[in-house]
């Protein structure tokens, strides 16, 4: 008897009795389903982290330098030899100094907005375009002038798209607005990341009557050396301060790779629990497949007693088996894409991000290859049953 | 005539703790292709044991069976399933048949496990279900069917792979006198055609339906001959079950 005999005949006693193959294929589609909707939400994960942080910049480090414990400091213009004395690894460097106080545009009092001071290669670094006038520039941070770029959400909302040329004020200092950002984020609003000022550094320190700058923005040349780069800046910062709590550098590329091994880490633990559902289903199509051979004695001795080989019939229940869980690992699959759009919608609205549940080609593949792979290990057993029932034997029995 | 099935000083024991049951008991008999062989004995006799060696659906403790030359004896699961496959054709008390499939389909197993490809399969599950008078019922579930009609079909599947021996055990015991004698009668026209046939029973009325009979008692042969001999149906001093009627 062929393959496809066989394949035939197991469909045939498959559909037999439906409600039976349904109850014995629940526990591998309630697996295939896990596995895939778990895996989709790790990747979906990995890919809004991966996002996220392509924003903040994989190819950056920041340094900060509190200076805690220690009367040494290091002065902008060092740091920035820093990266003019590595430029096989260092890019550019840009200070960052964040500011709190009051937004005012003419009367009106805007509380959400992030007022940052930067060199004029900042923009560059991390990718800001300007859409009209123009970006900070070498003079304004050399002169301290009172200038600033201000974000497209402020544009929109305070000036009708005109803003170039018009004033802010920030603490009471009028700021003159030089240049517009292109928009950043699809949906602006209140307090997002195009709600945002940028002013020359100095001119900030000099607002906020701080000597010292204690943070930074530094790109590297290679997003792959982010690491090497990294222990440069330490190197660098504790053969200034002799102590490591005094500056902290932060590789973005690095708190990736972290984020992505954390996540992995809690997906294949998360994805190792949902397979166990696949073992206990597959349990469950042994203890049918018993049942069946018990019930189907009769039929085995008459097929045996009409030639029916060892082989025919071993085949014939390893192919049921198989067949019964494949059935059920492809509606598992069908229900894990289900489920996984259905997530995708769901946390879109109530966590207002665009994380989508996305599941993978290679999980789907597995979640086939696994449960088919589980009917015919656990089919085994029962087939083997079959095919050694003595026909005489098999025949009397009622 | 060429001798199909022999038995020589066939022995079938079964030890049960202490106590041994000789259910053929040094049998010897010679099956010539072309007969119409009764066995034909009491309940206990041995009938089924000599059926099941016969069909090599179970093998003997002692002794020789040649099957068309063959030594069944030597012979493992496959080539016994082979054996079953290719030479016999079962009809059995209980019809027996696959109550998941259709007649046709039914009748198509022994050739789906003879490897026939489907077309031919089907043709001759079809021609065999004609000969028996079923040719309109193809699509059918046995259960839907009399039980005379569902021996017929059990007949069609026995012969449909052109067996060399047809073996019926007690192919009327479930079956009323009339349809009893229908059947019969299809056995006569294999027969007649040239099939050889053993049918098993217990009953003497339907054991003189064949050319010749083997009395079997306590599993041994007390009488072997012409079925239509006197001494065919009289059993030695035996009040019978089946005496004769
Ligand atoms: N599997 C078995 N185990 C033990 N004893 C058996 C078995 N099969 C048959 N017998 C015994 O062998 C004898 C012959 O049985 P059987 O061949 O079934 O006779 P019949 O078919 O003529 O009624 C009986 O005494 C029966 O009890
Ligand atoms: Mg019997």
């Amino acid at each position: 008897m062929s393959f496809f005999e066989s394949f035939g005949l197991a469909i045939k006693n498959i559909l037999s009795s439906k409600m039976r193959t349904f109850l014995t294929m629940l526990g591998i589609i309630i697996g295939v389903t896990a596995v895939i909707v778990i895996v989709g939400l790790g990747n979906g994960m990995q890919n809004y982290m991966k996002d996220s942080f392509s924003e903040l910049g994989t190819n950056t480090l920041t340094v900060s330098i509190p200076g805690r414990g220690s009367s040494r400091s290091v002065s902008v213009d060092s740091m920035y030899q820093l990266v003019a004395d590595n430029p096989q690894q260092l890019d550019k460097i840009s200070p960052t100094v964040t500011m709190s106080g009051t937004v005012k545009i003419e009367t009106e009092t805007a509380d959400s907005t992030t007022v940052t001071g930067v060199s004029e290669d900042y923009f560059q670094m991390k990718g800001y375009g300007i859409s009209q006038g123009r970006g900070l520039n070498y003079v304004d941070v050399a002169q301290r002038k009172d200038v600033c770029v201000i974000g497209q959400y402020l544009n929109q909302a305070y000036y009708a798209g005109g803003a170039v040329g018009q004033t802010i004020k920030f603490n009471g200092t009028k700021l003159t607005i030089v240049g517009v950002m292109s928009q950043k984020s699809d949906t602006m609003e209140e307090g997002g990341s195009d709600d945002c000022i940028f002013l020359p550094y100095s001119t900030a320190a000099r607002l906020s009557w701080t000597g010292t700058i204690s943070s930074y923005l530094i790109t590297v040349v290679d997003e792959n050396q982010a690491a090497a780069c990294k222990t440069l800046v330490e190197d660098y910062l504790y053969g200034i301060f002799s102590d490591e709590n005094a500056y902290s550098v932060t590789s973005m590329a690095e708190m990736l790779d972290t984020m992505n091994s954390m996540i992995n880490m809690v997906i294949t633990i998360l994805a190792a629990i949902a397979a166990i559902s696949l073992v206990v289903g597959g349990i469950g199509i042994m203890n049918i497949m018993l049942v069946s051979v018990t019930e189907r004695t009769r039929e085995i001795g008459i097929r045996k007693a009409l030639g029916a080989k060892e082989r025919s019939i071993m085949q014939q229940f390893v192919i049921e088996a198989g067949t019964t869980s494949a059935l059920g690992g492809i509606l598992g699959i069908a229900l894990g894409f289900a489920l996984s759009s259905a997530a995708s919608v769901i946390i879109s609205t109530l966590m207002d991000s665009s994380m989508s549940v996305t599941p993978s080609m290679g999980s789907v593949l597995m979640a086939v290859g696994v449960s088919v792979g589980i009917g015919v290990i656990f089919g085994y057993l029962p087939a083997k049953k079959a095919a050694r029932l003595n026909p005489i034997d098999a025949l009397r029995y009622d | 005539m060429s001798a199909l099935i022999e038995f020589q000083e066939v022995c079938k024991v079964y030890r049960m703790g202490d106590s041994e049951v000789w259910a053929a008991d040094h049998i010897s008999l010679v099956i010539h292709r072309g007969e119409f062989v009764a066995i034909v004995g009491q309940s206990g006799s041995g009938k089924s044991t000599c059926m099941n060696i016969i069909g090599c659906l179970d093998v003997p403790t002692s002794g020789t069976y040649l099957l068309d030359g063959r030594d069944v004896g030597s012979m493992n699961k496959n080539q016994l399933a082979e054996i079953r496959n290719k030479l016999l054709g079962f009809i059995f008390q209980q019809y027996n048949l696959l109550p998941k499939l259709t007649l046709l389909e039914n009748v198509e197993v022994p050739l789906l496990y003879a490897g026939v490809p489907k077309p031919e399969r089907h043709r001759r599950a079809q021609e065999a279900l004609e000969m028996v008078g079923l040719g309109d019922k193809l699509r059918n579930k046995p259960s839907q069917l009399s039980g005379g009609q569902q021996q017929r079909v059990s007949i069609a599947r026995a012969l449909v792979g052109k067996p060399a021996v047809i073996l019926a055990d007690e192919p009327t015991g479930a079956l009323d006198s009339h349809t009893g004698r229908e059947v019969l009668r299809l056995l006569q026209q294999l027969h007649d055609d040239g099939n050889t046939i053993v049918l098993i029973t217990h009953d003497n009325s339907i054991a003189t339906q064949a050319q010749r009979i083997i009395r079997l008692e306590d599993g041994a042969v007390v009488y072997d001959g012409d079925a239509h001999a006197p001494e065919a149906v009289v059993t030695a001093g035996a009040i019978g079950t089946g005496g004769a009627s």
